[in-house]
């Protein structure tokens, strides 16, 4: 079973790296880009085979290790 | 005064303190601490966790080593009243491991900073910066990418209220909210900040201010 994770930082909190990528757009010629906001994307590969208790897993690891909740939001697909 | 340093993968402090722990706080022999060791040596007054790049900065600055099999030894030590001090990664690494609040983000300006600056001594009421009148500037050295310190607004008026903040930047080269480089725990035996206090110890440093933070280290040992 895969599991992927988003982990961006939380709204409110101030993204230099978007900033800094917004600015490079405007740079290249795309106008119009208001707002631009990175996170990372992080893949598992689990051995549990029940959708529920994966996901509960998951969320434990956020918790513990894949976001700081301090200044990151998580979400958690299962596939 | 028995100290430790505590060593990561990456770490490249790590000398630097043991020199500044030895020959300015006086103590009899710093003994570095691998990182993957579950416990720390018997009778230890203080732990240093020193600046670099643990595990190479992945997933988040000091985010795998305050999941490290010494973390907890590390944890646990504090909790009991052992002091620790935490300097540049070291100071993320506090904040990762939840003994210090807040966060340390990328710079504002997205550059590595390397350069000594102006600080403020905003307490000394503390074992770390009692050696300072408060209100005194100092220069410290700083060499970071993320040393922009985020905390929310009810951590900022605890850490203000509690006057827990230990040094402010007099001029804030990275972003940091309310130009914090170095707060305090509850009590106050638990320091961390992004300047490098181990960097400027002797003459050859160019500079000295940073002596006065292990002389008083040195003063509180002798004391307990």
């Amino acid at each position: 079973m895969k599991a992927r994770v988003h982990v961006m930082l939380k709204n409110g909190v101030l993204d230099p790296q978007g900033e800094a990528v917004r600015h490079a757009l405007g740079t290249l010629g795309f106008d119009g880009v208001e707002g631009v906001r990175q996170g990372k994307v992080i893949e598992l590969d689990l051995a549990e085979t029940d959708a529920a208790k994966a996901e509960e897993t998951v969320k434990d690891m956020c918790e513990k290790l894949l976001a700081n909740t301090v200044i990151e939001s998580y979400s958690v697909e299962i596939a | 005064m028995r100290a430790a340093v505590i060593q990561f993968p990456g770490s490249n402090c790590d000398r630097d303190m043991a020199v500044a722990l030895n020959q300015v706080a006086g103590n009899e022999k710093t003994q570095i601490v691998w990182h993957k060791e579950t416990s720390l040596p018997d009778g230890l007054d203080m732990v240093a966790i020193p600046g670099g790049f643990s595990f190479g900065d992945y997933l988040r600055c000091g985010a795998i080593a305050a999941r490290s099999p010494i973390a907890q030894a590390v944890v646990d030590f504090a909790n009991k009243g052992g002091y620790v001090l935490g300097v540049c990664n070291g100071f993320q690494v506090l904040t990762e491991t939840g003994l210090l609040p807040g966060a340390l983000m990328r710079n504002a300006g997205l550059k590595f900073i390397c350069k000594p600056v102006d600080l403020t001594v905003e307490t000394n009421n503390s074992d770390f910066t009692n050696g300072y009148d408060a209100g005194a500037t100092v220069i410290y050295p700083v060499a970071h990418h993320d040393g922009n310190y985020n905390a929310d607004a009810e951590t900022l008026a605890r850490l203000n209220g509690e006057d827990r903040v230990a040094f402010r930047y007099a001029d804030n080269p990275n972003g940091s909210t309310e130009d914090i480089a170095g707060i305090l725990s509850e009590n106050r035996r638990v320091l961390g900040m992004m300047p490098h206090p181990e960097r400027c110890v002797e003459n050859a440093h160019g500079n000295t201010d940073g002596a006065a933070l292990f002389r008083a280290l040195a003063g509180a040992m002798a004391l307990t």
